[in-house]
């Protein structure tokens, strides 16, 4: 048995913004393995919730005629993964889907509840900052869209109105036609295990292969929230695929992360293992891209 | 204040069930409480040991991090369900028990599902995607090889059919 307070169940968006404005100290839950871990070990033990589950509208992908995927933030990991659409267009976030806990959280926890959570370690939301993410926000007022990066105020807080629940993740044709990207985790075990470090980027190469026209970098768990690099970004734009470029990257990487040190591992071990990353992240999306390192 | 109780129907084990469950209760509660699948077991209760895990809708969840209420109008498999017409065990079951894959048994339940989930799929898995397939489940007594041993004794045997 939990102890909450109340469960208030939402079967439309509507009815969940209602049930926000009426209760204004209540929680939204949706898969609820964040939600339900923090009850179990009291943190909001006492809260009201509102269930957001049964809104099935809000599962699934689609690709709308302008190019735009939109995920519907109720979209299981699992379900993510091995969406057709994902897979075509952007196989780098089934990749990050699939590094998430276990096979049973992966059917459990949502991409929303991912973002939401505000958690700087969390899997999804470098790729989706590479990808230049939206999130779209529904509220009494109707819907905004917010570029993901924007969303996230500080550690465990992102930028959501008491009345508002997260309706969409977008992303934008421009963000990820041409471009190949890839996603590394870093944890101590392979499964069940929250990351050290993580890393994802994504380049377009210019028609030769032989240039970086552009790319784009993002780490988990390297300072209060998830992190893009532009310096490092511009400092391979334009650049040869070559060991020069990667080597430049990977070094501007340092000066723009702020990780900490914990019971996990130390600050240092965490800077050697993003500097690591960010080179074999950037290499394999040259490769995917069809692209080689070249001396 | 809502109310405490909401009335749910489900199918389990291919029965259908109805029940008025507390909101708090996670489908694990439900399952053991109400009606008597003790097969579900609690280990953690926090989601990682995957000792709780059942399939809904064809799916594995860990039910101890899944409300009841939400199994409202879902499809409920749990390893009792596996047991045949003829009240024999089903081949994953038999596969566990001659590749010593059992030993306390607590994980097991709860490793067999994710195992009917795999084999329902229907399709040939390398020894590394069976054990990405099988990491959410923790066995602190046989050291995983036999598990992944039954698995795939199970697969290949199926797929020869
Ligand atoms: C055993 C275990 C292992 C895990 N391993 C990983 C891992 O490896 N990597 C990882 O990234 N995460 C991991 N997690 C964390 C968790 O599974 C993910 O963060 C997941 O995406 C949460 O989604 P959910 O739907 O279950 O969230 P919930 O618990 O339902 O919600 C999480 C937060 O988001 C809010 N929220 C959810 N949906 C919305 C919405 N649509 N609008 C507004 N607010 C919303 C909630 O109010 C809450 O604050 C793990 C969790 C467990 C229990
Ligand atoms: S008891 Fe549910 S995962 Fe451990
Ligand atoms: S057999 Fe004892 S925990 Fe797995």
């Amino acid at each position: 048995m939990y102890d909450f307070k109340a469960l208030y169940e939402a079967k439309s968006v509507d009815e969940a913004v209602r049930l926000r404005r009426g209760h204004p100290g209540a929680r939204i839950i949706a898969g609820g393995s964040d939600v339900l871990i923090r009850i179990r070990n009291g943190k909001w033990a006492g809260a009201e919730l509102i269930s957001i589950h049964g809104i099935d509208a809000l599962r699934g992908v689609k690709l709308e005629d302008d190019g735009t995927i939109r995920i519907g933030p109720l979209t299981s990991f699992s379900h993510l993964a091995s969406d057709p659409v994902i897979g075509t267009h952007i196989p780098v976030l089934a990749e990050a889907a699939n590094q998430v806990g276990s096979p049973q959280i992966r059917n459990i926890g949502t991409i929303g509840g991912n973002i939401c959570n505000g958690s700087p370690a969390a899997d999804t939301p470098p790729t989706l900052f590479v990808l230049d993410a939206q999130v779209e926000l529904t509220g009494t007022e109707g819907a905004r869209r917010v570029p993901v990066r924007d969303f996230y105020i500080r550690a465990g807080v992102v930028d959501l109105k008491p009345d508002e629940l997260l309706t969409a993740v977008l992303v934008p044709g421009e963000a990820y036609r041409g471009y190949t990207g890839h996603y590394i985790k870093y944890a101590m075990r392979e499964a069940l295990d929250i990351s050290v470090v993580s890393c994802s980027v994504n380049v377009k190469l210019t028609e030769d292969k032989k240039r970086i026209e552009n790319v784009r970098a993002a780490f988990g768990a390297v300072g209060p929230v998830p992190l893009r690099t532009p310096g490092a970004e511009a400092a391979a734009r334009g650049g040869e695929t070559t060991e020069r470029t990667v080597k430049a990257f990977a070094s501007a990487v340092l000066g723009e992360i702020s990780p900490w040190s914990d019971w996990r591992t130390s600050k240092a071990f965490r800077e050697h293992i993003a500097e690591e990353l960010a080179a074999r992240a950037l290499i394999r999306s040259i490769e995917l891209g069809g692209g080689g390192i070249h001396a | 204040m809502p109310d405490q109780y909401k009335l749910i129907r489900c199918t389990v084990n291919g029965r259908e069930k109805e029940a008025m469950v507390d909101v708090r209760a996670s489908l694990a509660d439900l399952l053991r409480n109400d009606f008597r699948l003790t097969s579900v077991k609690k280990g953690c209760e926090v989601g990682e040991c995957g000792a709780c895990n059942v399939l809904i809708d064809g799916e594995s969840f860990n039910s101890c991090i899944y409300l009841a209420v939400w199994a409202d109008g879902k499809d409920i498999l749990t390893l009792e369900g596996l047991e045949g017409p003829d009240g024999k065990i089903s081949d994953i079951q038999q596969a566990f028990i001659d590749e010593a894959a059992v030993q306390c048994g607590f994980c097991t339940p709860g490793a067999i599902m994710s195992a009917v989930e795999i084999l329902n799929e229907g399709r040939l898995l390398s020894d590394e995607e069976i054990r990405v397939r099988m990491s959410g489940h923790l066995c602190r007594c046989t050291g995983y090889e036999n598990i992944v041993r039954a698995v795939k004794k199970t697969m290949l045997a199926r797929l020869s059919q």
